[in-house]
């Protein structure tokens, strides 16, 4: 036996003036222990014990209503889709140990791209492992040297992720600004290749981008349209294809990129394509190649959700019920909100601060309500938010205890 | 347009955003001197932006630390 293993964790002992590498971390160490000194329970570690459908679970102990996940449409506990992922468990396995180019393609992974493909009735579709490697790969694979990105600067990590990880030059523009865009646009040297990165709902506010005036202005300007739809699938639009189906401008976007993350109730993402070279992408985007594909029972269960939210138009509508009251209900209440009016199945509760924030977290937790604490960088404008985002699944019953919840903690932690 | 016309007309742009009001030098830095955060950036630059209506990459954004910087950048791009 080596007498390593017998020795409790030393730490190791470094030399003359080398840094600690963690150093740069120690504002954020210190944020966090004086958010915790303060009393309140870590939102940033919670634990849900038992979850009892989509929109109830056991939180540290407590049942709990959940308003902060992103089961839009409910479908995790659907039995059809939990049917056929136990099926594909027993028929292909656990796991595909290998790449999509490689020995990762199953039976199920074509299923998916095919239900994707009749989902928004476009040529091509890919599966990657996450929504966050399909915007990685895309982006950094098709803005080369000498191309530009233009995007809002609210988008998500792994929108600029995929930026930071590509050569071209990246260019933001303001929130939602579309003189912004236009203007970045037109200046962009002749002859450079432009890719416009646009976002349908903005999850942080909730708020839906000006798509019907972005996408035309960018396509004016020759560039190509990439649209995340992340938090619009299976809701937003006729169809549920999201914001630019709702904008009606499906026909002039490049590129939907989406995750099965969100309303398809699992994980994985994907990017639809009516590029007739679109294929090629399987070869040359690292993310998709260089990591193993979904398990069979993850494709299965995506594959039958997507098919089924194709006709789930009383869900789509229950849902927008359910936001309508909520942000018409917690306005009543004298919350200030992240829109001024219901534009997708995100509230944003604005908060006066991180601490306010936090008690107000910690007051709705002991009600037994769960929503998503978010604070800086994550947020825009240096913004601590409470956000909640609704289920299909909510009962109109679950989202009046819900208000009441928000009144008793508001008044409580002296929000309203 | 010669250096000393972009470096007048940047220091007219900056003026709003040296909310400290301190004496900006070639040396000055923007993290460290003007304090300026990720969003005072942003609407910096964009004022930049529109007043030369040129653009500055977030690939260019990352080489200037100073104000010198800035200056030479812009510079560049209006005279070339």
């Amino acid at each position: 036996m080596s007498e390593g293993t017998m020795q409790a964790d030393q730490p190791p002992e470094r030399t003359g003036d080398t840094p600690d590498l963690f150093s740069k971390f120690d504002d954020t160490i210190a944020l966090r222990e004086n958010l915790l000194a303060s009393g309140v329970e870590d939102p940033f570690s919670l634990v849900m014990e038992q979850v009892l459908s989509p929109t109830r679970a056991i939180c540290n102990g407590r049942d709990t209503i959940l308003l902060g996940t992103y089961n839009y449409m409910g479908m995790t506990f659907d039995p059809d889709v939990i049917a056929a992922g136990q099926k594909a468990l027993s028929d292909f396995g656990s796991g595909t140990t290998g790449s999509r180019v490689l020995n990762g393609t199953y039976q199920g992974h074509r299923e998916c791209e095919d239900a994707l493909r009749d989902f928004y009735a476009m040529d091509h579709a890919m599966v990657f492992s996450t929504g966050y490697q399909a915007n990685l790969g895309i982006i950094s694979t098709i803005a080369g040297k000498g191309d530009y990105v233009v995007l809002d600067i609210d988008s998500h990590a792994s929108i600029w992720d995929g930026c930071a990880m590509g050569n071209a030059e990246i260019v933001p523009f303001k929130h939602n600004d579309i003189v912004a865009m236009e203007k970045r646009l037109k200046r962009i040297p002749e002859g450079a290749g432009k890719l416009v990165v646009l976002e349908g709902v903005y999850s942080m506010l909730g708020d839906v981008a000006p798509l019907k005036e972005m996408v035309r202005i960018a396509r004016e300007n020759g560039a190509m349209v990439l649209v995340d739809e992340a938090h619009s699938m299976g809701f937003i639009g006729e169809n549920g294809r999201g914001v630019v189906e709702d904008a009606g401008v499906m026909d002039d976007v490049d590129f939907i990129i989406g995750t099965f993350s969100k309303s398809v109730g699992t994980v994985g993402g994907f990017c639809v394509s009516n590029h007739p070279k679109f294929e090629i992408m399987r070869l040359v985007c690292r993310p998709y190649v260089f990591t193993a594909s979904l398990p069979p029972s993850v494709v299965a269960t995506a594959a039958t959700s997507i098919r089924k939210l194709m006709t789930a138009s009383d869900k789509r509508e229950h849902l927008w019920k359910n936001s309508r009251r909520l942000h018409g209900g917690l306005t009543n209440l004298g919350f200030t909100l992240g829109t001024d009016e219901p534009q997708s199945a995100i509230v944003a509760v604005i908060m006066p601060d991180l601490e306010k924030g936090a008690a107000m977290w910690s007051a709705l937790l002991t009600e037994g309500l769960y929503v998503n604490l978010a604070r800086p960088p994550a947020t825009p404008a240096n913004m601590t938010l409470l956000r909640c985002s609704l289920c299909a699944e909510h009962s109109d019953e679950e989202v009046e205890t819900i208000l009441g919840m928000f009144e008793r903690a508001g008044k409580a932690v002296g929000i309203i | 347009m010669d250096r000393a016309e972009v470096d007048k007309r940047i220091r007219t742009i900056i003026e709003p955003f040296n909310k400290k009001g301190i004496v900006i030098t070639e040396d000055t830095t923007f993290a460290g001197d003007l304090e300026f955060d990720s969003l005072t950036v942003m609407d910096f630059v964009a004022a930049i932006e529109d007043d030369f209506d040129i653009i500055i990459s977030m690939n260019q954004q990352a080489e200037i630390e100073k104000y010198g910087q800035l200056v030479d950048a812009v510079h560049d791009q209006v005279s070339s």
